[in-house]
């Protein structure tokens, strides 16, 4: 073994025994609810790895990125709820909820294919909006998503047979259920980010990249666009799937209202501010987006009440509000991102010259 | 009989509206080849700007109709304004930028923007005020009121001026000269940036009335009302062929047509399956259809390779 691939093994060691007690030191340091938060964050740089594939890797710009979280979510929840009466076990859900997600990613590409840049962008808002508004509506006459009012009730995680929701003693040590959800959801991002790294590596990554620096020139070296293209959708949709799933089980509860286009758009900003295409850097505006919000909220308000003596804004409003000023600033001043890969690097700067 | 009159006077109504939208968003395209992204925004601010004066001045004694036009003055130039400084500061430097790039700074307008109004003007519904005459006319059985004639024509003239200005005076050719290629239009003696600031000037400003339009027509207007709104005209513009001005309007008009006869005839189509709730889905499915059988839009000419 030479001393880099050592180097390599032991930073990897580190990193991994770093990601084992952070929720422990959060949760010490700044509570149970912290911990709550670095869930999410999880999921939110499932959902950011997952629109890498389609905006980062094959620069194909999707705006409705939040239905294939919406679908799994939805499947998770009509699967495993009393809305239908079906309880169906979690790792039969989640890998259909993958291929259901998958499947409409598809549907999406097909029409899509043809289109480019804006175009592009402003059909896959309308799907978003479409799903949306389809699952606000599917409550009549068959209830079907039960409308705006959601589902709630849905079965937590169970692995074999030990349920995620209840605080589980082992060892000694008695972990409640936002370190499991974090265990679990750490495993699965890890395997996400190592099928994003083994994807960029392949053939397939190469082949979006080729797309998305120029798609004639993609054609003429023989890549079938049309199919890359659509595996693209597919294999973002599918990592949105999952997350989707793991949200509905972790929320016990689903509505529409969590699958707008601000959280599409939320998404969206974690890879552009993170870095297109670059797998650390979409992981990092994964995490900075997830956490910063929560730690507005819990800062913005006694901080203005210190300086104005009152509440002017209130953390949502604001938390929108820098995140527009960010996309603005982050396109302005670093278009390729907090954290951009070398070659993209390189190719902003070419170009803006 | 009767409902499908109604239905055709308020998708009139309603498409005259999209057609002045539609207006800004392909004028910008067809100069920049950007899709401003917050214009629709700009509408809502319209509206809002117009709604505040209109509130102020509606007990003055003054008639509906002055206060309304005094609302509407004070719109058009707040929407300018707005347009010109949205290019300055959010296109402009990124003219030569990725494509990605302004589409995603224009993302970021459109929630600041969003914000700000929602911070000004808070998060509830403003109810226009009940003083424009409510008289009206029936035909056929379907009632249409003077506001809502005047909604049509006023866009009608609107848009015969829009066509007057690109196609008649110098300004116009410059802007013709610029969507056709702004590197030889600059050599021309065209000053590229102004024709662009004027081009913003200009959509803002119908923005800005069609605002007051929707505002007065539905008596209602909230912050978060300009992005359906925006979305629903750029399909306007999609449909007639973006870049083409006819085109907008004839979009506009269509695709007012087409949601409110699908809205009115959903219910019987699908055997009450599906309600007028899915009102909304028709522009975006209009939209897809579009853009895969005739992505150059009805009026449009083939555009080569743009993306």
């Amino acid at each position: 073994m030479s001393t880099d691939k050592r180097k390599a093994l032991l930073g990897m060691v580190l990193i991994g025994v770093a990601l084992a007690v952070l929720p422990f030191l959060v949760g010490k340091g700044l509570g149970n609810s912290w911990v709550r938060v670095l869930d999410f964050a999880l999921l939110y740089v499932m959902l950011a790895l997952g629109l890498n594939i389609v905006v980062g890797f094959a620069g194909l710009l999707d705006l409705g990125y939040i239905a294939f979280y919406a679908v799994g979510a939805y499947l998770y929840a009509l699967l495993a709820s009393p809305h239908f009466g079906l309880h169906w076990p979690v790792w039969a859900i989640l890998p259909m909820g993958a291929l259901v997600a998958g499947f409409f990613g598809v549907l999406l590409g097909a029409p899509t294919l043809r289109l480019r840049g804006d175009y592009l962008a402003i059909v896959t808002l309308g799907f978003g909006e479409i799903v949306r508004i389809f699952m606000n509506n599917l409550n009549a006459p068959i209830n079907i998503t039960n409308g705006p009012q959601g589902i709630s009730q849905i079965d937590p995680v169970r692995i074999m047979g030990v349920s995620l929701s209840k605080p589980l003693e082992i060892f000694g040590l008695t972990l409640s259920s936002v370190y499991l959800y974090y265990y679990l959801f750490l495993a699965l991002t890890l395997l996400v980010v190592f099928v994003s790294i083994r994807l960029e590596d392949s053939r397939i990554g190469r082949a979006w990249v080729a797309i998305r620096e120029d798609e004639i020139a993609a054609k003429a070296c023989g890549i079938d666009t049309r199919n890359v293209k659509l595996l693209a959708f597919a294999m973002g949709a599918t990592f949105g799937g999952v997350a989707g799933g793991l949200f509905a089980g972790f929320q016990e509860f689903v509505s529409p209202e969590s699958f707008g286009l601000m959280e599409s758009i939320m998404v969206l900003c974690m890879v552009v501010l993170g870095g297109m295409g670059h797998i650390p850097g979409v992981i990092l505006g994964g995490l900075l987006l997830a956490v910063l919000p929560e730690a507005l909220r819990h800062g913005a308000v006694p901080m203005q009440r210190a300086l104005f003596g009152q509440v002017l804004l209130d953390p949502e409003s604001l938390r929108m509000l820098l995140f527009g000023l960010a996309l603005i600033a982050v396109m302005l001043y670093r278009p390729a991102g907090l954290w951009p890969e070398a070659r993209r690097k390189r190719e902003f700067a070419e170009k803006a010259k | 009989m009767d409902t499908f009159i109604q239905q055709i006077i308020n998708g009139l109504v309603l498409g005259s509206i999209y057609a002045l939208v539609a207006l800004g968003y392909t004028m910008v395209y067809g100069i920049l080849g950007l899709i401003n992204f917050a214009h629709g925004e700009v509408v809502m601010i319209g509206a809002l700007t117009a709604l505040t004066v209109i509130k102020l001045l509606a007990n003055s004694g003054l008639p509906g109709i002055v206060v309304v036009l005094l609302g509407l003055a004070a719109a058009v130039p707040v929407c300018m304004a707005l347009g010109f400084t949205i290019e300055r500061v959010a296109y402009r430097p990124l003219r030569n930028a990725p494509r990605l790039a302004p589409l995603i700074t224009a993302i970021g307008v459109s929630i600041v923007l969003q914000q700000l109004a929602m911070i000004f003007w808070g998060r509830s519904y403003h109810a226009f005020p009940p003083i424009l005459p409510t008289t009206g006319r029936d035909i056929g059985g379907a009632h249409i009121t003077d506001l809502q004639i005047v909604i049509v024509l006023l866009a009608a003239a609107i848009m015969a001026g829009l066509m007057l200005l690109v196609n008649k005076t110098r300004l116009g050719r410059a802007m013709r000269a610029t969507a056709e290629n702004p590197q030889i239009a600059g050599l021309m003696g065209v000053n590229i940036n102004a024709i662009i600031s004027a081009t913003f000037l200009i959509g803002s400003a119908l923005a800005a009335v069609a605002g007051v339009m929707v505002s007065a027509n539905y008596s209602i207007a909230h912050y978060h009302m300009g992005f359906i709104l925006g979305l629903k005209a750029f399909t306007a513009a999609v449909l007639g062929g973006i870049g083409n001005l006819p085109g907008a309007m004839l979009g506009g008009v269509l695709l007012g047509l087409i949601e409110s006869l699908g809205a009115g005839y959903i219910g019987d189509l699908t055997g009450g399956f599906l309600g007028s709730h899915y009102q909304d889905v028709f522009a975006f499915f209009v939209l897809i259809l579009v853009l895969v059988f005739r992505p150059s839009g009805l009026m449009g000419e083939k555009v080569a390779e743009r993306a």
